[in-house]
């Protein structure tokens, strides 16, 4: 793909189509007629500007995540961890991008397709923090007011991001309804939508919800991959034997395989939160676990047709998982049709297996993971000899907006690796 | 259930006069008080009901009726039991289910909402209301709802432009929801401008027009009947009458009363407003 493109395929100058938003069974738009005129000129917007770089959109895009991001992020050897597996592992380090996660990608890529649409206000949910944040860094940067909905209880769990948002001048909002997590703060973003449509956009955080949010989130977050495909062919040779990405809503995992998906030879895992058991509890509506794509079934939630936690009645359930950010009862529509065409294995570690990996990526190479990060890392333990001579892993976020639940987490649970806790007594501060 | 198919109710519902819509989410907060509360909006003057069945990520719902539909699932609230509820509620006017999508795809042993809606048609529920399925994804449910006859009522918002306007009323029948302002459910001290606009943009559309969001009294009802609506929808008014009483501990009947006057008083603005309206040349302005 060329630097002066836009994200369509390659088309000889050909207008790309924005399409229907069907990714097989799944996808589609699912939203209250209220929100419908909005979503058409956001899919026409996405058309013009993102697929056939309009108006030089496309440049602008790849000029600021370039300078105001800093891409591209280094692909990196692991070189104990290769070590001790005995199998190559590569970093894909996007914990180094601006604001520590993959999540400007996304967040600078939509609030600049808002500033191009003429939209004057925006407004976005956040679940660990990572997207409010990044959201709240990208309105700064180009100048538009931000309001951001974060659960009750994720704004406990989470407060280094919450100062971040608002030191950026952004609002952020409480959200108490439900148990006070991602899937309440993006009901209520919803909302906020519904009442501001004319002037404000909603720059969702993952690659959920109507068309055309799930390919174009995944548009912007397939950056890791344009160029973690690149970097790993000039480093080894050869494509990789397997990818392996963390996977909540999926736009860490979509934008880390979308560029191998054609590649069939390599294989694409994506790491779901086991929580602390599999399954649903429908008596008490909760699932101790956030992993939709292992064990959800087919419904429809938040706009987009998709695999979901849920009772069997269709009742939404409380997802868990010690990562904020993976803590989400459904997941990208596109991600459920790879899983279901047997292109994405899902995969799951416990919260465990999490904090294990999160002490051993912290120790051995130096790199604290986020939570969220830290699945993929457990995976790798567990499973690194099956995964072939070369693994490219995406580090999808740094883990300083954890610290605070890493320690308070592993001080309740016996983590082999984890270092003398008792230093923490009396918490961080 | 009387004879007559689901359409003809809901015609007859709508033909002499403005028709009074009010909502209530069933289970809220139990299933026998929802009975009582029902059954005294159709004494009240009720010409439709629409029946909430809660689900539990309702995004088009302002905090009133998001209180509901958590006391309602608190309460046990199922599809099954919303069923049990249609057969044995004691009125004799059209019911209509509001609900979302995902309750009614999941519904029965096939997925799609074919199951949902031969059961609903079983115990007599006259149509849907279904806020998260713009017309673009509405084709299965139009289908089993013709297959059944019964109808699906659409939202117009205010956002509404023509093009959609036109496949809108394409997948429609029984009557349209107009949507008074932008935002979520909610009651409203003050009755938004932009109703007179949106019920000219739909004068030659060929349905009752009713109109909800943020009706919450005899005075506002009248004013939205005088601008042209055929029904006046409200819901919220109404659910903070059965919040209130829930809150007080207030026994069933003393609620049940309030929401009857309540149910009267607009039902009363609704005909006065009607009554205001400056004469066409046709004798109505139907």
């Amino acid at each position: 793909m060329s630097s002066d493109a836009g994200f369509g395929e390659p088309s000889d100058g050909e207008h790309v189509s924005a399409g229907d938003g069907k990714f097989g069974r799944y996808g589609g738009q699912y939203v209250p007629e209220a929100l419908m005129p909005a979503i058409e000129e956001l899919t026409d917007a996405y058309e013009r500007y993102v697929l056939n770089n309009e108006d030089g959109f496309m440049d602008e895009f790849r000029r600021r995540i370039r300078e105001f991001g800093g891409r591209p992020t280094p692909l990196q050897r692991a070189d104990r961890l290769s070590e001790r597996y005995d199998t190559e592992v590569y970093l894909k380090r996007e914990d180094l991008l601006h604001g520590g996660a993959h999540k400007l990608n996304n967040a600078l890529g939509q609030v600049l397709l808002a500033k191009y649409m003429g939209k004057e206000r925006i407004i976005a949910e956040t679940g660990a923090g990572q997207h409010g944040t990044a959201t709240a860094m990208a309105a700064a940067h180009l100048d538009m007011p931000c309001e951001v909905y974060m659960g009750e209880r994720d704004i406990n769990r989470q407060r280094p991001n919450v100062f971040r948002m608002k030191i950026n001048g952004s609002e952020v909002t409480p959200v108490t309804t439900g148990r006070g997590t991602l899937k309440e703060a993006i009901s209520e973003t919803m909302r906020d939508w519904a009442t501001n449509v004319e002037d404000t956009h909603y720059v969702i955080g993952s690659v959920v919800g109507p068309h055309p949010f799930p390919r174009m989130v995944r548009d912007f977050q397939s950056l890791i991959s344009e160029e973690a495909r690149e970097q790993v062919i000039d480093r080894t040779g050869g494509l990789p034997d397997s990818v392996v990405a963390c996977a909540g809503g999926g736009s860490n995992t979509m934008g880390t395989f979308h560029n191998f998906v054609g590649d069939e030879a390599v294989d694409l895992l994506a790491v779901e939160a086991g929580g602390s058991s599999l399954g649903v509890d429908a008596e008490e509506g909760v699932a101790p676990n956030s992993a939709s794509l292992s064990t959800g079934s087919e419904g429809v939630l938040h706009g987009a047709r998709t695999k979901l936690l849920q009772d069997g009645d269709g009742q939404i359930v409380e997802s868990h998982s010690v990562s904020s950010g993976l803590d989400y009862a459904g997941v990208g529509p596109e991600l459920a049709h790879l899983v279901d065409e047997g292109r994405v294995s899902p995969v799951n570690v416990d919260d465990d297996a999490a904090l294990e990996g999160f002490h051993r990526l912290s120790q051995e190479e130096g790199i604290i993971p986020a939570l969220e990060t830290a699945h993929a890392f457990g995976y790798l333990h567990e499973h690194h000899d099956e995964l072939g001579d070369v693994t490219v892993i995406n580090v999808s976020g740094r883990g300083d907006k954890d610290l605070d639940t890493a320690i308070e987490e592993t001080t309740k649970r016996d983590i082999p690796n984890a270092p003398d806790m008792s230093m923490f007594e009396g918490g961080l501060r | 259930m009387s004879d007559d198919g689901a359409s003809d109710r809901v015609a007859a519902a709508f033909a002499d006069g403005p028709a009074f819509v009010p909502y209530l989410a069933v289970g809220d907060p139990d299933y026998e008080s929802s009975l009582a509360y029902v059954e005294a909006l159709a004494e009240g003057g009720a010409d439709v009901i629409e029946l909430g069945l809660p689900f539990s990520e309702p995004i088009a719902e302002g905090p009133t009726i998001q209180n509901a539909v958590v006391r309602a699932l608190e309460s046990g609230m199922t599809p099954t039991r919303f069923f049990e509820f249609v057969e044995e509620v004691d009125v004799d006017v059209p019911l209509v289910c509001m609900t979302y999508y995902n309750l009614i795809y999941q519904y029965g042993d096939e997925q799609g909402p074919r199951p949902f809606v031969e059961k609903a048609a079983s115990v007599g529920v006259a149509g849907f209301v279904v806020p998260d399925l713009p017309a673009e994804e509405a084709g299965p449910l139009r289908e089993a709802c013709d297959e059944f006859g019964l109808h699906l009522i659409s939202i117009v918002a205010p956002t509404t432009d023509e093009d959609r306007l036109e496949r809108l009323v394409e997948v429609s029948s029984g009557y349209l929801y107009v949507q008074a302002r932008l935002g979520v459910t909610g009651a409203s001290s003050s009755v938004s401008d932009r109703t007179g606009e949106s019920l000219a943009r739909l004068s030659d559309v060929d349905l009752p027009k009713a109109v909800g969001f943020g009706i919450s009294s005899g005075e506002q009802a009248a004013t939205i009947v005088e601008a042209g609506a055929d029904g006046i929808i409200v819901g919220s008014a109404l659910v903070d009458i059965v919040a209130e009483g829930h809150e007080r501990g207030e026994p069933t009947e003393e609620t049940a009363a309030r929401l009857e006057t309540k149910a009267r008083e607009l039902k009363r603005g609704a005909l006065d407003g009607y009554g205001r309206r400056t004469p066409t040349p046709e004798g109505t302005s139907d």
